[in-house]
């Protein structure tokens, strides 16, 4: 139902230099399916997120979804169509207008879209705010009158109550304690089995990520490095990049043993990348060939794809990965 | 191991003008040399009121009713702001959530670092340069001699936080507070810092006290951990033990309601279920509930506990709960 090809999203400096914030990514996401993307910051998938919903303008490339190329739409064409596409941020403390209250704000799409007959909107508001988990009074309220977890339930509601068929969450649950996190969690899970929808969720945290998505596309500066199915991404990374997030990653099981394999130095600069492979400057395996000739993503079984000269040659440091090989 | 500070029966109280409402209500902790001390919980249980306290820093309002502090064998709660400013930085130093706000923007690093060494030990600018440029080197800064000249905002998010562990270690100090030290970082990043405190702490013998929400750095910190709940602190142990068999059921419910990582095989194999929920939230200040305050998002209360505040339970040498019914041994291992 989505489509995503070639796209690049690149910002002019004023000192004549280009930030690659994203720099040609391409995948598709199916009716149902929840696709994830992660990275660290500057990895560029808060933006990829953005283009998607035409926040900002894509420099290059094709979104298709249901059958229309949201990267050329014009604002009239495309406020047609926002209903289908939604997004819920990462901050539901400045995602929400402090002086609107609850109900008004998660009636508002409908109100500008035009959707359902005036007197049913607040039905379908009602409704929404039972789905989310929300009493229904609360309608009344204003966003300061609710806690951090409640107000990502009130941002959720916005946007699923056009009905979308798909919906960009970016890091949605980084923002909350770890009680609530779950409980957001578990409610997008059951949302989403509800109403077939599709995500593209957008996290730095790759536990979260394998927990929700069907699919996994891990960022490094602008580009995919590896994209997999789940199971297969967790179980058989082949990226040096994707061991070192899950070497980083802090698992209440593994503690202490797990993290010998750790990077040095942080992301480089999205500004004039280097010409090689991006990510040479930190990889421990990086040769010459991997500074001077840039890797493509390719397939290595089905739907498992790799940007990496020596993707499968390697070993992983992981002695999890190394098992299941 | 010996007990570097000992936190006693702290009672903090905040007075909002209309009300006085209690804190933290008896929090007893022991860091002891060269160990790592977690402590747990949700935002508004209480974790960095315990830290701001033995800093001596709780914000205007806030106030130590009863309790003791003790650094050594000296009573914080008593002495006198000068001396607490003498310590401060010095025998006991602080590392905070936010390198982007708590640098200053207008020093330069040099500055900064010199700053505390010149203030608590009485050395001059060439000595205190060459203290910050061995600083820098500690904390794995590359090219330490340029980034001396350096200003906050050009460098990025973990120097910056390798550059706020600089200064807390200038002094040597005995007690390090790292409240939520890497919340603010990249997860690469973050495994970098907690490798170079785990590092820094073998060499100097420091002991740390790390605020933190995050189960997955307990796991990789901690040799001790404490869990606050709503002010009290409702279950002590060692780290393995406490990881492994969780007594109370906020601690189990905070471990399950963690998505875990499943690499290799289990990867494969692990079934997809929802995760671990505690229900509501931490009461706001003022409304704790009066018998067992974590009764209302408890599954498994009943009527005593909604009556009767819970005793202490012991289940090991050093592991206690605050809990009627703690989980037994074997079932405590997290559903997830």
């Amino acid at each position: 139902m989505l489509t995503v090809e070639n796209l690049k999203v690149h910002f002019p400096l004023s000192s004549g230099a280009t930030v690659h914030a994203v720099d040609g990514v391409s995948f598709s996401v199916r009716e149902g399916e929840s696709f994830g993307i992660v990275g660290e910051s500057g990895s560029g998938k808060s933006t990829t997120a953005k283009a998607l919903m035409r926040l900002v303008d894509p420099t290059e490339g094709r979104i298709e979804l249901l059958g229309n190329d949201l990267a050329t739409m014009d604002a009239g064409a495309l406020r047609r169509v926002r209903a289908q596409f939604q997004m819920v941020f990462q901050d539901p403390f400045s995602s929400l207008n402090p002086r609107m209250r609850a109900g008004a704000a998660v009636r508002e799409p409908l109100d500008l879209m035009g959707i359902g007959a005036p007197a049913d909107r607040e039905k379908r508001v009602e409704a929404m705010f039972r789905a989310v988990g929300l009493h229904p009074d609360a309608r009344r309220l204003f966003p300061h009158q609710f806690s951090g977890g409640q107000r990502q339930r009130l941002c959720i509601a916005r946007a699923m109550v056009t009905e979308p068929r798909l919906v960009v969450c970016d890091e949605p649950v980084s923002a909350l304690d770890v009680a609530i996190q779950a409980q957001i969690l578990n409610l997008l899970h059951g949302l989403q089995r509800d109403k077939r929808l599709a995500y593209v969720f957008i996290s730095h945290d790759l536990a979260v990520v394998q927990h929700i998505c069907t699919r996994v596309a891990v960022m490094y500066l602008g580009e995919f490095v590896e994209v997999a199915d789940t199971a297969t991404l967790f179980a058989r990374a082949k990226h040096p990049y994707t061991w070192s997030l899950m070497a980083a990653a802090p698992s209440a099981e593994t503690g202490r043993a797990q993290s010998d394999y750790v990077l040095t130095g942080d992301p480089p600069s999205p500004v004039d990348p280097p010409p090689g492979c991006r990510f040479a400057g930190r990889c421990p395996f990086a040769t010459d060939r991997c500074r001077a000739e840039k890797p493509v993503l390719r397939s290595m079984t089905q739907g498992h794809a790799v940007a990496c000269h020596y993707a499968g040659e390697l070993t992983p440091p992981l002695p999890e990965l190394a098992e299941a090989v | 191991m010996d007990p570097v500070l000992q936190i006693k029966d702290l009672k903090v109280e905040v007075d909002t003008g209309t009300a006085v409402h209690s804190v933290l209500d008896g929090v007893t902790l022991t860091l002891r040399r060269g160990q790592t001390l977690a402590v747990v919980g949700e935002s508004g249980c209480g974790k960095s009121m315990t830290a701001l306290s033995a800093m001596g820093l709780l914000p205007d309002r806030f106030r130590i009713a009863a309790g003791q502090i003790l650094l050594g064998e000296e009573d914080l709660v008593q002495v006198r702001p000068q001396r607490l400013r003498a310590l401060r930085g010095n025998a006991m130093s602080m590392i905070f959530q936010e390198p982007m706000t708590s640098l200053n923007p207008v020093l330069t690093v040099e500055r900064q670092i010199a700053e505390v060494v010149e203030l608590h030990q009485d050395k001059t600018g060439a000595q205190a340069r060459e203290i910050a440029l061995e600083m820098l080197r500690a904390v794995q800064i590359p090219s330490p001699e340029t980034r001396l000249a350096a200003y906050p905002h050009e460098l990025s998010g973990g120097m910056r936080q390798r550059v706020m562990i600089a200064i807390a270690l200038a002094c040597r100090p005995r007690v390090i507070i790292a409240d939520e030290p890497t919340t603010a970082l990249d997860v690469t990043v973050q495994a970098q810092i907690f490798r170079l405190l785990r590092e820094l702490q073998m060499q100097t013998d420091t002991a740390i006290m790390l605020i933190t929400h995050d189960m997955g750095a307990v796991a990789e910190m901690a040799d001790e951990v404490a869990v606050l709940y709503a002010g009290k602190c409702i279950e002590a142990g060692p780290a393995a033990q406490l990881l492994a068999a969780p007594a109370h059921p906020y601690t189990s419910g905070l471990m399950a309601c963690t998505p875990k990582l499943r690499l290799g095989r289990a990867a494969l194999t692990a079934p997809a279920r929802g995760l671990g929920e505690i229900p509501g939230m931490v009461p706001p200040l003022g409304q704790f509930p009066p018998a067992c305050r974590f009764a209302p998002r408890c599954a498994r209360a009943t009527e005593k506990c909604h009556a009767t505040p819970p005793e202490t339970v012991r289940l090991g040498p050093d592991h206690e709960t605050l809990c009627w019914h703690p989980n037994e041994a074997r079932e405590a291992a997290p559903a997830c």
